[in-house]
């Protein structure tokens, strides 16, 4: 079930939260910043507008500003310090309406 | 209210330092404010897992736990009392005329304050890696605050590389709950590492704690490594190349690199309040200067990491000193601190004996490839730097604004010490020569919203 980048080694009995990555449903564990929601079932958060490669945090302390990821409406936010929250929906793109 | 009371006292950070320094003032009877960026007071190395989580301190801390214990619920319990005013999730991005300017979830207030103590601690002193850039590169402290925070490991197999206390730690932390860390490289060779001995023998049972999480790192663990470059894929990290002490070429794949050589001290907001700073030959960093209370003059005091990198336990000591002579300085009567300064004083002599056995890879970093990135942020080059210095001089801030080394999000917190290494080795002096990056507001990236909402 779980093949992206995060191993849950520990806190695994908590409550499952409902979120949207790039339209799909995907669950969640309450407590989970939003940049462990992403990377449970995925590899990377974004892309680099500088490069080729794709981007998954670095510093996870609000420090680099590595882990901005869009939602599909409103504003961008840091995941490692942005608990999920259930229904959210992310991209690991900008949406199409971003000028 | 006397005239002392009357006076607003703001703390910036709420790790051993900052809640320290806050129950030193309120035993005096102020109430001060104290704003950090966690959504749970503790820092980083005592820092808080989210609400509903199960494991215990002694799961969480080790043979640290009853410290961590210990400075939460002193935490919580002013809190509760309402002894002090508590901003969490905010971050202090400026300072102008005493006052901060505070980004609280996405709205941005001012709070003004007659004096102010910075404990703004530290994070992973990072030295760029060929292929750092690629998804799957993350500092230590990023391991270890997904280990601690959210009880995961940020991969499948990881490799950690740097120099520190923190290395071995994060390393033995991970193994223990059940990561794959498949290999923990030491680019300080254990020839250098005794160098620090005599220094780390101030602390004997800490020192010895080190050597037996070492131990458990067991084969895995090689000293005196260079790091060549990190492999990646179009997605992700692949493997590790190294040299070992013997120079024979090794590569162990993996999809994960933790790194970090040591600390940084966080000393933007120190620059922003107009600190002076000097360079720290023992540190190889600029630190903002202070007395041996932490006064930085004023009605600014600094206090644990971000002042000086000795540790929590320090901290903690360094935040109840600078609270003292806060008090000291708006009138109170002096308390005793001969027994907290000699303490200190010991912690030093520790800490420096850190600094020497795992430094600073300058080496690396002068002779890192052109097509190296330096700045993370934007993808900048070694070749860019070493052009920036060619046509710019040996100015650290010059060739900032000709390579935009330093200007990008993170606000050079993790390629200044890089860019000024790089500076200096084209410009042929040493790094202390070439300056450093002026801190800028904001310290921290603030929504264009924000502005626009200010009251
Ligand atoms: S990973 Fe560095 S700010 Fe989020």
């Amino acid at each position: 079930m779980n093949t992206g980048r995060i191993v849950r080694l520990a806190e695994r009995d908590r409550v499952e939260v409902q979120f949207f990555l790039d339209g799909e449903m995907r669950y969640a564990l309450a407590g989970d910043t939003v940049l462990t929601a992403m990377l449970a079932p995925g590899h990377a958060l974004r892309k680099s507008e500088f490069g080729p490669e794709p981007r998954a945090g670095f510093c996870l302390m609000g420090a680099c500003q590595d882990c901005w990821v869009w939602q599909e409406a409103g504003p961008r936010l840091r995941a490692c310090s942005t608990p999920v929250t259930g229904g959210m929906r992310l991209r690991t793109t900008a949406p199409e309406s971003w000028p | 209210m006397s005239e002392a009371s009357s006076q607003k006292v703001v703390i910036v950070g709420a790790g051993p330092a900052g809640i320290r320094a806050a129950a030193t003032l309120i035993e005096a009877g102020l109430h001060p404010v104290v704003i950090d960026e966690g959504h749970r007071a503790g820092g980083q190395i005592y820092r808080r897992p989210p609400d509903g989580f199960v494991r215990t301190p002694g799961q969480l801390y080790g043979s640290e736990a009853a410290k961590a214990r210990a400075l939460h619920a002193c935490f919580d319990k002013l809190v509760e009392a309402g002894r002090l005013t508590y901003f969490a999730r905010s971050s202090v991005i400026a300072v102008h005329d005493r006052r901060l300017h505070v980004l609280e979830e996405g709205c941005l207030h001012v709070i003004g304050y007659d004096r102010l103590i910075l404990a703004t601690g530290a994070s992973d002193r990072i030295a760029p890696v060929p292929g750092w850039q690629n998804a799957g590169v993350y500092s230590l402290g990023a391991a270890q605050i997904a280990l601690k925070a959210q009880g995961v490991a940020l991969g499948r197999r990881i490799v950690l590389i740097g120099s520190g206390p923190l290395l071995t730690l994060v390393g033995a932390q991970l193994l223990k709950a059940g990561a794959a860390v498949t290999a923990v490289l030491d680019t300080s060779s254990w020839r250098r590492q005794m160098r620090g001995f005599p220094g780390l023998a101030a602390r004997p049972i800490v020192a010895l704690r080190g050597l037996a999480l070492r131990a458990r790192l067991g084969g895995r663990y090689h000293a005196g490594v260079t790091v060549e470059c990190i492999e990646a894929d179009a997605s992700c990290v692949t493997a590790m190349r190294w040299r070992d002490p013997g120079g024979r070429q090794r590569i162990t794949p993996c999809d994960t690199v933790g790194m970090g050589w040591h600390l940084r001290a966080e000393t933007h907001l120190a620059d922003l309040v107009g600190c002076a700073f000097a360079y720290d030959e023992q540190w190889q960093q600029w630190l903002p200067q202070t007395d041996a209370m932490g006064r930085a003059g004023n009605g600014v005091y600094l206090a644990g990491d971000g002042a000086r990198l000795i540790g929590a336990d320090g901290a903690e000591i360094a935040g109840r000193l600078a609270a003292m002579a806060c008090l000291t300085d708006l009138g109170h009567a002096a308390s005793p601190v001969q027994a907290d300064l000699r303490k200190l004083a010991r912690l030093k002599r520790f800490a420096c004996g850190l600094a020497c056995a795992f430094p600073w890879p300058a080496e690396m970093v002068r002779t890192m490839p052109d097509d190296a990135i330096v700045c993370r942020c934007e993808n900048i080059t070694a070749a860019a730097v070493r052009d920036g210095a060619d046509f710019g001089g040996g100015e650290a801030n010059r060739v900032k604004s000709l390579s935009r080394a330093g200007m990008g999000r993170c606000q050079g917190r993790y390629c200044h010490l890089a860019a000024v290494e790089l500076v200096a080795a084209q410009s042929g002096c040493a790094s202390r020569d070439v300056g450093r990056f002026r801190g800028q507001a904001p310290v921290r990236p603030a929504p264009v919203g924000a502005f626009l909402r200010e009251d």
